[in-house]
């Protein structure tokens, strides 16, 4: 029983961090219909660059609680430019073009940005600086860690302001007016270019705490991590409904627990034909699942053909 | 003027004759860029070193003054890159190679050098189907993963019986896990459970969660350090107090930095000896360092690949593979990683491994199984 | 401006006679000269870039004939090469004859094409991109991990020494004899590719000037007023899938054959991703173009490794690995290529008013739904 509830919490966790990302994507989605590819390369830089500055920090002697923050606002910094740039420079003048065109674009932004992290910070791995205080908590016979309520707590509250800002602040509502038409919006006075932005930003600094909570729960950060993960909390978000900010969270954790449940019994389950080598593939079979038979996800609504 | 002229052919006929040393070309194959670069150096390194300590010594061969001369190629750790490289370098007449790094690498390129008749000896490819292809012409200096998944095995059933294995579903990692299972159950150990998982994942706690509940003494993984680090740490936060053991892709100084202290007690095997324990390693230090600078991992093994070769040579008085391959077979040499033979597929005869575990943050020497100075 | 060759070139059929034999006759020459100029090794890269012109035709019919974002072209590759490979090599003692297994492979490849469109049939745009990269991530998973129970593909280590094409009893990777000359492997597989290519090309040009073709052109452009004029959209879609994926199996039979070694690091995304540039880059849509997109591609990156040395020598270190920057490259050729010249380099005077973003007739395209709601 204990081992459920392990795996269980393990899945609640890995499904935090999806949720993290795919907020990210679902936002960019809402207001542009455009899957942002290159969103889980931001999450890689907002890792990398807080690694750096939190490794600089600590090495000059700065304590935790003051580095953690500086390390935080750095890598949002970074990422908030990087995506608002991404924006103006790859999908702004294709706002207008065939589909096909902004989805290869972003295609290339995703291999720009990761060999761009790979010149800049070479090709080996970079270690979180052993900064924090890991407490290990016993609960039912499963471990907790500090980190990984951390984990949780953020995604949790993230996405609670989220929704405040979409919902109660004048800069939400023009994010939701220009989601539903942007040419009356703009018609209506809002400046859709600096929306655009904005959301952009709002996502890329989303990205940098996901990039950062990641590199501090697994100790590690890369150049080549982003892509998975990408695709994995793209997958996530089409489960809970593109589009929509609870649906982020609830097709990450589901998604996590899927994955970990999966990876934990499938050996069991298939009495050893498939083992957990097959992991990754869950997260494909679901979207592939999804997409088949209900392809606005769990909270998503239906969209009318046009005739 | 007449005179001038005179003395100019002549000395132009003086240094023809001097340069009409016949040049013998080997060549030398290895990662140059990429991530493994580094390593790929210490190959050339090692070679160049051998091949001018060698020239040096003024070698002939048929009563011929000669020179070998060290032609070096970048195969980018990719098998594709390896054969076109391979290629070329049989065009352009090489006479023996010294390589590749990976066994991705040395076993496409293996078919072009045996398709050609061009001996190949690998400095540090352990996949055990490079020397089992059949081919006459693939030879090895290091103990190769079937070996050095027996030592891993035969050292986990000491510490425990129940033994837990993962794999990351590489050629090496998988390679090494199987010879692993065999050598447990072999030595009386039971193996309680084998997980997945690949050379890009992180999260590993769902496959350790299902291996604690069958609660192993010992867990071995085979891969490299990038995922040996994350997995040794949820291990600890997990609360399993298992030991951990690793072949030579988690041996590595990245590995306690990415592990931090969760890689305190971890061991990690890794073929061949420690430089300072090899009999020719301090002499090998000196030589090199004065020249390259500190060894990475592989240039005693690349330095005797091209002993080997060269002296294979000059033994058989000739230069052309098929005179000299049966002296190559036939090496008896006391190279600077120790004796060195070959048996019948061209594998190091009783490549020793050595196991190392992390003590106070450093990893050093605690076993040696295989080869003559066992401890 | 768009069309790079004159008209009258075009029009004036004894000049496209005249073309015609110079062309056929630079094809036929082609590998000596390159071999005079630039050495053997690029007459393999040769070998290649014809492989590559298969793979971006067939990839061409699904994203330029039919609008489909394929992502995942890469399963139908491996699908040929593993096809091949498990039945003509000592995996499991089978030795099928290369003609024989060659348009099996493609039929194979065929059906899976007809698999995996089947379930992506609702979908548009973003979404069928994803989900066909999942579709080719999970072929390489399963190709990856099919050796146990039952060994099929022998996992990550791949499947060594696959028979290569026999002529007449005659291997073509070792050196023929021709009137007395000697044609080495690579040129030998030349002439086997260049024949295959041109199959292909002819095929493909029949594709695009068929009824079929007309209805792909319909369907890309506006899918519901294609159904509307009594297209049937699924067979439609699901033909498009099939032939593209019959040039893929056909590039991936004789992949393995070439290469003697098949294993799943060879199909990895990036190379969906790479064949899509191709197509993309030199012209969607537009067969010279696509051809041109492949030769450049596989070429450029061979050109990149002599940057290496290049810097060695001017400034005498290497301060920017080739490798490195090689997909760096690529992605920014990517970027500004769709922000800029989104109909390629040598596109069709059709799609190049189609995807030309700055036309003035073009009436602002409705967005479109991800999925197909009603049915």
């Amino acid at each position: 029983m204990d081992v459920l509830l392990q795996q269980i919490l393990n899945g609640l966790i890995l499904g935090s961090l999806y949720a993290l990302v795919a907020l990210g994507y679902t936002m960019v989605y809402g207001i542009l219909e455009l899957i942002n590819f290159a969103h889980g390369e931001i999450v890689m830089l907002g890792a990398l660059v807080s690694v750096t500055v939190l490794a600089a920090l600590a090495a000059a002697g700065v304590p935790v609680a003051l580095a953690l923050p500086l390390a935080l606002a750095a890598a949002m910094a970074v990422c908030v430019v990087a995506g608002v740039l991404v924006e103006r420079v790859a999908y702004r003048p294709l706002r207008n073009a065939p589909r096909l065109a902004p989805l290869i674009t972003a295609i290339g932004v995703s291999i720009v940005l990761q060999n761009l992290a790979m010149i800049v910070w070479g090709r080996q791995y970079l270690a979180f600086p052993p900064v924090l205080d890991i407490q290990i908590y016993e609960l039912y016979g499963a471990t907790v860690t500090n980190v990984q309520v951390l984990i949780v707590a953020v995604a949790g509250v993230t996405m609670g302001g989220l929704l405040l800002l979409v919902k109660r602040t004048r800069l939400g509502r023009a994010m939701r007016a220009t989601a539903q038409n942007r040419e009356v919006a703009g018609l209506m006075g809002v400046d859709v270019n600096r929306v655009i932005a904005a959301t952009f930003a709002v996502g890329s600094a989303l990205a940098a705490v996901a990039g950062l909570l990641i590199a501090a729960y697994y100790g590690i950060a890369h150049y080549n991590m982003g892509f998975m993960l990408g695709l994995k909390a793209f997958s996530a978000a089409v489960l809970g409904g593109i589009g929509n900010i609870p649906g982020a969270l609830l097709g990450g954790l589901l998604l996590g627990v899927i994955e970990s449940l999966g990876a934990g019994y499938i050996g069991d389950l298939t009495g050893g034909f498939l083992g957990s080598h097959y992991q990754d593939i869950f997260a494909f079979f679901i979207l592939i699942l999804v997409l088949i038979f209900r392809p606005s996800g769990l909270l998503g609504e239906r969209v009318a053909d046009r005739a | 003027m007449r005179s001038k002229l005179l003395i100019a052919m002549m000395l132009g006929a003086v240094c023809w004759a001097a340069s009409a040393a016949d040049t013998v070309k080997i060549g030398c194959v290895a990662p140059l860029t990429g991530p493994q670069a580094h390593l790929g150096k210490d190959i050339e390194n090692g070679a160049r070193l051998a091949v001018d300590t060698i020239n040096a010594t003024g070698p002939t061969m048929g009563g011929k003054p000669i020179q070998f001369e060290l032609q070096v190629e970048d195969d980018q750790a990719d098998p594709k890159t390896a054969t076109v490289v391979a290629q070329k370098l049989v065009d352009e007449g090489a006479k023996g190679v010294v390589g590749h790094l990976n066994s991705g690498a040395s076993i496409p390129a293996s078919r072009i050098y045996s398709d050609n008749g061009v001996p190949q000896v690998s400095p540090a490819s352990t996949a055990v189907a490079y020397t089992h292809q059949g081919f006459k012409t693939t030879f090895r200096l290091m103990a190769n993963d079937s070996q050095q998944g027996k030592a891993l095995g035969q050292y986990a059933t000491k510490l425990g019986k129940r033994v837990a294995v993962v794999d990351d579903r590489t050629a090496y990692g998988q390679g090494l896990i199987d010879e692993v299972i065999k050598a447990v159950k072999a030595a009386g150990g039971e193996v309680v459970g084998r997980e997945y998982t690949t050379d890009k994942s992180t999260d590993f706690t769902a496959i350790l969660t299902s291996l604690k509940a069958k609660r192993p003494d010992v867990v071995v993984f085979g891969g490299m350090d990038p995922q040996a680090a994350p997995m040794v740490r949820q291990m600890r936060t997990l609360g399993m107090k298992t030991h951990y053991l690793g072949g030579d892709g988690m041996q590595s100084a990245e590995f306690i930095k990415l592990a931090g202290s969760a890689a305190e007690g971890a061991i990690g095997s890794s073929p061949g000896l420690p430089l300072e324990q090899m009999p020719g390693g301090a002499d090998f230090t000196k030589r090199f360092g004065e020249r390259f600078g500190k060894v990475q991992i592989y240039a005693p093994f690349s330095h005797d690949a091209a002993v080997v070769l060269l002296q294979a040579m000059l033994r058989a008085g000739s230069a052309e593979p098929n005179q000299y391959l049966p002296e190559l077979a036939n090496t008896r040499l006391e190279g600077v990683i120790g004796p060195i033979a070959f048996d019948d597929k061209g594998d190091l005869r009783d490549g020793p491994v050595t196991l190392y575990q992390v003590k106070a943050g450093k990893w050093q020497a605690v076993a040696t199984i295989g080869g003559p100075r066992a401890k | 401006m768009i069309s790079l060759l004159p008209q009258r070139l075009y029009s004036d059929p004894r000049i496209a006679r005249v073309a015609f034999a110079a062309l056929a006759l630079l094809l036929l020459i082609l590998p000596f000269l390159v071999e005079a100029g630039m050495g053997r090794t690029w007459v393999r890269i040769l070998d290649f870039a014809m492989l590559y012109v298969m793979l971006a035709l067939g990839l061409n019919i699904v994203v330029g004939y039919a609008g489909l974002l394929d992502l995942g072209y890469v399963a139908f590759y491996a699908v040929g090469a593993y096809f091949y490979a498990i039945l003509a090599s000592p995996q499991f003692g089978i030795h099928l004859p290369f003609w024989a297994l060659l348009p099996m492979g493609a039929g194979i490849a065929c059906l899976f094409g007809v698999l995996l469109g089947a379930p992506t049939l609702r979908l548009r745009g973003d979404y069928l991109a994803i989900v066909t990269l999942g579709f080719g991530e999970i072929i390489r998973i399963f190709l990856n991990n099919l050796n146990a129970p039952v060994n099929i593909t022998n996992g990550p280590q791949g499947i060594n020494m696959i028979d290569p094409v026999m002529l007449g009893g005659q291997s073509l990777t070792r050196p023929i004899d021709f009137f007395g000359a000697q044609i080495s492997g690579a040129h030998a597989h030349y002439y086997l590719f260049l024949v295959m290519t041109l199959l292909v090309i002819f095929i493909a040009y029949r594709l695009q000037d068929s009824r079929i073709g007309r209805a792909w052109a319909a369907m890309r452009e506006d899918e519901v007023a294609a159904e509307a004029m009594g297209i049937h959209i699924r067979n439609v879609k699901l033909l498009a899938f099939a032939m593209g994926a019959t040039f893929g199996g056909l590039g991936g039979g004789l992949f393995a054959a070439f290469q003697g070694f098949v294993s799943p690091e060879s199909f990895t995304l990036m190379e969906s991703i790479m064949i899509l540039c191709m197509v993309v880059l030199g012209g969607m849509g537009h067969i010279p173009g696509v051809i041109l997109g492949a030769v450049l591609l596989t070429v450029l990156p061979e050109l990149l490794r002599y940057i290496g040395p290049l810097q060695q020598e001017l400034i005498g270190r290497v301060a920017v690995d080739p490798s490195d920057l090689r997909m760096l490259l690529f992605g920014i050729a990517l970027v500004l290529v769709m922000v800029f010249r989104p109909q390629g380099l040598w596109p069709s005077k059709v799609r190049a008013r189609e995807l030309r973003t700055d036309n003035p007739d073009e009436v602002r395209q409705e967005q479109e739904a991800l999925y197909d709601a009603e049915r």
